[in-house]
């Protein structure tokens, strides 16, 4: 009897996770789909059936160029995760591993500045950027891009670097480790897995962020999110082709999603779960 | 050689001072242990030692050096800790064979001191395993492999036995005297747990709250304890400490007698009592009475002595054995020393 109901159980929660990711996945499943319609049938009405024609992708490379915003994205993505790692990784590893009595205040107004809606510093940031003669430039978007994730950065490494126990590097220095060979030898390895999660999504956050990277570019440095943006142009609205433009701009991302998603799900659960 | 000498060390963490001023002499060879209550700063005391925390004043001597503000690595000195602290990411034979990489020794001659090391500790079959396939004991034989191999000129523990459970505890409290009979290197061991200090020592060092209490050898502070403290701290179970007519009568504010040295009976005896626990255990007995008079009085005596809850019992004190203590805690004369 008891075993007939958890079951039933198991089998009801199967079913209603399968319809929660279904509904979640949705968007993404229909904008594929309408990328594989003809413009008429796209506008025609709800239909999950298209007539799989590839007219909206090759309408899309011909009528602009998709390599130029992809390798955008990539730059901007890739860069601004390596510098943000690269001010990171030093500074949760100095709050981690020699905390004073400030450094919870630190982290609490790192992430405060999380709180504050991007649109409140949009017109000074847009005026340095023009100043700077940085605007529609890649490394004004890196560093700006760098700048909104580092306080996740910094905290995700935070936790991790806390999980390594100190006694550990302890033991090394007894053992005769000097600094460099202690971070070599002891704690790299100990902290990688931490150190890949962030970068995985962190390069996530940067390449799906589109608020900065729509309003501070035009066309040289304009990522994949701005191509996808430019299809609802002034001309009107053109659905399959601005579905077919979001499904190659989301494509790579989603595959290196797929490909790490273990070390994703353990990067945004660690500290959580043991 | 490893002898190691402090010299008016004090250590201080913000406004607290957990060590306020401490002098100490550990002689080449010696096994010597640290015991106090926790918090007395008998684990600060070995940090300090090691170089893991820096002293706020004096100076730490090894052989007759300087050493105060230098880095635990230059030392020369190897530490076994409580959590074991091994790399998780290395096998066991990378975890003993690192003190000897960071040294810069040759491989052939690393080969051979970590197979020698794991022999000595019977490891030899869990040299391609990682930390986290070994039991507890296991681990802890790793962590003393790694400190042994790089022949330090002293070992310091802190509490290494402490994650263990007792039966384990009591084989490795053997395996690591017997250890130090074989290297007859430096050890200088953090316990809270007398039984293994006065088992593995040849000198203890009572601390509490940052103060030496007493120096000495097991017997030393068994038989003659210089006060109070030290009195109700070495020794199981505890000493009894007796306060009011009969402290006085002897010329005492406190007078102390340790349970094995009271003399039980069922007919007669100079003090009589009511049995409130008695705890067999086969080879010993102990009582736990309310004397009428003195107040509740443990005593120990060997083999089987039948009595139970209720009884009443008759105590005599040896008073040969009589420890007596002045009105600050200080120790009165030497009685203790006769026996």
């Amino acid at each position: 009897m008891a075993r007939s109901v958890t079951t039933r159980h198991k089998v009801t929660a199967t079913i209603f996770a399968w319809i929660v990711a279904l509904l979640i996945f949705f968007p993404i499943l229909y904008t594929i789909i309408t990328s594989l319609k003809s413009e008429t049938e796209a506008i025609a009405g709800f239909n999950l059936l298209p007539s799989f024609t590839l007219e909206s992708y090759i309408t899309v490379q011909t009528q602009r160029d998709y390599l130029t915003p992809f390798m955008n994205s990539v730059i901007i993505s890739v860069g601004s995760t390596i510098l943000a790692l690269i001010i990171a990784v030093p500074s949760a590893w100095a709050m981690a591993f020699s905390p004073t009595k400030r450094t919870k205040d630190i982290l609490m107004w790192m992430l405060s500045t999380k709180m504050m809606p991007a649109v409140a510093v949009l017109v000074p940031i847009y005026l340095i950027f023009r100043d700077l003669g940085i605007l529609d430039s890649r490394i004004g978007l890196t560093v700006v891009l760098m700048l909104i994730n580092l306080p996740i950065v910094v905290w995700m490494l935070y936790t991790y670097f806390r999980e390594i126990p100190g006694e550990i590097l302890e033991a090394s220095r007894m053992d005769g480790a000097g600094l460099w060979q202690e971070i070599v030898y002891v704690l790299t390895p100990m902290a990688v897995p931490g150190i890949a999660s962030t970068l995985l999504l962190n390069i996530i956050l940067a390449w799906n962020e589109s608020f900065w990277t729509i309003r501070l570019t035009t066309t040289n440095a304009a990522p994949l999110t701005a191509f996808i943006a430019s299809f609802s142009s002034p001309q009107g609205l053109f659905w399959a082709k601005l579905s077919a433009a979001s499904t190659m701009a989301i494509a790579p991302i989603l595959i290196l999603g797929w490909f790490s998603q273990k070390q994703l799900v353990r990067g945004l659960t660690f500290g959580a779960v043991k | 050689m490893g002898r190691i000498t402090l010299k008016n060390v004090s250590k201080t963490f913000g406004e607290a001072k957990v060590i306020p001023s401490i002098d100490l002499e550990i002689n080449d060879g010696e096994f010597v242990v640290f015991v106090g209550p926790s918090g007395c700063g008998k684990s600060t005391l070995l940090r300090l030692i090691a170089g893991l925390e820096d002293v706020s004043g004096g100076q730490i001597l090894i052989d007759g050096k300087d050493y105060t503000n230098n880095a635990p690595a230059e030392r020369g000195l190897a530490m076994v800790f409580q959590s074991y602290a091994l790399y998780p990411h290395m096998t066991v034979r990378n975890n003993i064979a690192f003190p000897l990489k960071m040294a810069k020794m040759d491989k052939a001659a690393i080969d051979k001191k970590v197979t020698d090391a794991a022999r000595v500790l019977n490891l030899t079959d869990y040299l391609e395993r990682r930390p986290s396939q070994l039991s507890g004991g296991q681990r802890q034989r790793v962590a003393i492999g790694r400190a042994i191999v790089r022949e330090p000129s002293a070992f310091l523990f802190d509490e290494p036995l402490s994650n263990l459970d007792a039966a384990l505890r009591g084989t490795m409290r053997l395996e690591i005297t017997d250890l130090h009979h074989q290297l007859k290197t430096t050890m200088v061991y953090v316990t809270h747990d007398q039984i293994e200090a006065m088992t593995m020592a040849d000198k203890i060092v009572v601390l509490n709250r940052g103060n030496i209490e007493q120096v000495g050898s097991p017997l030393e502070l068994y038989r003659s304890p210089r006060n109070l403290f030290v009195a109700g701290f070495i020794g199981s179970p505890k000493m009894n400490l007796i306060e009011g007519a009969y402290a006085q009568s002897k010329g005492a504010k406190t007078a102390g007698i340790r349970p094995e040295h009271l003399l039980l009976s069922k007919d007669s005896g100079l003090w009589t009592g009511t049995v409130t626990v008695a705890e067999h255990l086969g080879a010993d007995t102990f009582l736990h009475a309310n004397v009428d008079g003195i107040g509740l009085i443990t005593a120990r005596c060997d083999g089987e002595f039948g009595v139970t809850y209720g009884d009443r019992i008759y105590l005599t004190p040896d008073e040969g054995k009589l420890h007596r203590f002045d009105g600050r805690g200080l120790a009165i004369g030497n009685a203790g020393l006769a026996a």
